[in-house]
């Protein structure tokens, strides 16, 4: 025996026995979640540079609202003042906030609850996790994965558009720039949890129920896309954010849209 | 051979201290070996739990730098060469000596999961009929040892105490292994929203990341559940079809 020293239990919050560099993760997730936040909000409230013929940006579609540009408006709310993209932006926002992985994200990253694995925290608050109001709303998700499955058919249909060009059929880089994004998107939908267990995981017998086969496959096919969620909400976040950017650098003269084909 | 200090918790729940000791290291030795060495040629009244050596009993769960781990599968080579290795007992239960715990808690939520509950038989002879495929899900959950691992990271016993109202990560994976097998009828999202407390977990994925087993504790048990006692529970378009199936 060579010492002794008084016990610490680490208890409290930030206390650990932990040697790594527990706080990266955290931090790296705080500071990307606030980078394409900020970036995604000024672009929202921007109202314009959003549509550079045939390209029209995924933060904007489908594109409600008076100030739209006559060929891409899809209704015409005309009380409606301020940037169109605002219309439907809860819409996404209600989606990836309530989305499992991100949740876990930031009730770690932002709430410090907790801050990573064994990692000490407020001890001292009434913790009801998600029993409680507010995040007892987390279980609306699969309303969110209704009404974005919506928008994703909506981006769908630009990138189709987006081969359309004046002088008829095409290829530019920005058409490229928005089939990438559509199908970041899709990826992540797909593999939403609740996506999961609607199209299957809710199914105890696949040999019993109507539908049975059809739906083990199903649920298999979301499992494929489940096993990355992660990665798909990442590549596809900082990604929708650059197709954003490309589509205003180009609408604004800023750049050229190349022509591939 | 090198020499490595180890920090060991010696004491009980309510006092104790970190205890330093020296051991000669060989190769391939795993943390446990370490502490079976200090327990024979130092400190024999060390207490520690184990038994198989061999990561399958769920014995020998303790912390090692602060990470939840099975000391029999934490080779000593693998954790940073110039720094103390500090071993204490699982933070989330109580302390009955050194890094030996009173984890009855789990017996306890262990016991309020309603049973399996099979279907009548399939076959005369008192059998059933059922795809290999239909389990593969229950079978993931069926790897659990049992080392409570990550019952001691879970955030929501290990720092607000919440062993009374949550049945923790752990049995949660049981309850996942009973409600997608295939051939039991019980609907348990009642419980496991009541009783079980799943609305504390806010799938931080600490589990997840501890369990020896691999099993995606988070993902495939924990959040499935959630999706079926938000079916019961919380859609409300659900309920207004089950109302007016109920009706018609
Ligand atoms: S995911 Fe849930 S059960 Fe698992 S450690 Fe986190 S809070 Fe606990
Ligand atoms: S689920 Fe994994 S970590 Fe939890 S008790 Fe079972 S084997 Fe251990
Ligand atoms: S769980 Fe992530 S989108 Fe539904
Ligand atoms: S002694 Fe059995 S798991 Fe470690």
């Amino acid at each position: 025996m060579e010492a002794s020293v008084a016990i610490s239990r680490a208890e409290g919050l930030g206390r650990t026995l932990r040697r790594d560099r527990w706080w990266v993760a955290p931090l790296s997730v705080a500071v990307g979640l606030g980078i394409c936040g900020a970036y995604a909000t000024w672009a929202i409230f921007q109202g314009r540079n959003y549509f550079a013929e045939p390209y029209l940006s995924p933060f904007y579609s489908p594109c409600l609202g008076a100030q739209c540009p006559e060929e891409i408006r899809l209704l015409e709310f005309g009380w409606w003042p301020m940037s169109p993209a605002i219309l439907l932006m809860w819409v996404i926002l209600g989606f990836r906030g309530t989305c499992y992985y991100y949740r876990k994200a930031y009730y770690r990253a932002y709430f410090i609850d907790p801050p990573a694995c064994a990692v000490g925290e407020h001890r001292g608050h009434r913790y009801r996790g998600e029993t409680a109001f507010p995040f007892v709303l987390q279980n609306l998700h699969r309303y969110f994965l209704y009404l974005s499955a919506f928008i994703l058919a909506f981006l769908w249909y630009d990138s189709l558009k987006a081969f359309f060009f004046e002088d008829g059929f095409g290829v530019g880089v920005g058409t490229i720039v928005l089939l990438v994004n559509v199908g970041l998107l899709t990826g992540y939908t797909f593999g939403c949890h609740s996506l999961r267990h609607l199209v299957g995981g809710n199914v105890d017998c696949y040999s019993c129920a109507q539908f049975g086969d059809g739906r083990h496959r199903l649920w298999r096919g979301a499992t494929f896309f489940n096993r990355n969620h992660m990665a798909w909400a990442w590549t596809s976040l900082i990604y929708v954010c650059l197709a954003d950017l490309y589509v205003r650098l180009v609408a604004s003269g800023i750049i050229t849209d190349l022509r591939i084909l | 051979m090198s020499e490595r200090t180890f920090r060991i918790y010696r004491g009980m729940q309510q006092q104790g201290e970190i205890v330093a000791y020296r051991v000669e290291i060989s190769e391939g030795m795993v943390v446990l070996d370490a502490l079976h060495d200090i327990q024979e040629q130092q400190a024999p009244d060390l207490a520690v739990r184990w038994n198989c050596k061999a990561g399958k009993c769920g014995s020998c769960s303790a912390e090692v730098n602060g990470m939840p781990r099975l000391t029999c599968m934490t080779r000593i080579d693998e954790l940073p060469a110039d720094q103390p290795i500090t071993v204490t007992p699982m933070q989330a239960f109580p302390v009955i000596k050194d890094l030996v715990t009173d984890v009855s808690s789990n017996y306890a939520a262990n016991k309020s999961i309603p049973a399996f509950k099979p279907r009548s038989p399939d076959a005369p002879d008192g059998s059933w009929r059922f795809y290999q495929y239909e389990v593969d899900r229950a079978q993931e959950f069926k790897k659990c040892i049992e080392c409570f691992l990550c019952q001691d990271v879970c955030h929501v016993l290990r720092s607000h105490g919440k062993h009374e109202e949550f049945i923790g990560p752990a049995f949660l994976v049981r309850v996942a292994a009973y409600e997608t097998h295939p051939i039991d009828v019980e609907d348990r999202s009642t419980y496991v929203k009541e009783h079980g407390g799943i609305g504390y977990c806010n799938i931080t994925k600490c589990c997840t990341e501890v369990c020896p087993e691999h099993i995606t504790i988070t993902d495939n048990a924990i959040i499935p559940l959630k999706e079926r006692v938000v079916d019961r529970h919380y859609d409300p378009l659900r309920r207004l079809i089950q109302m007016v199936r109920r009706t018609g």
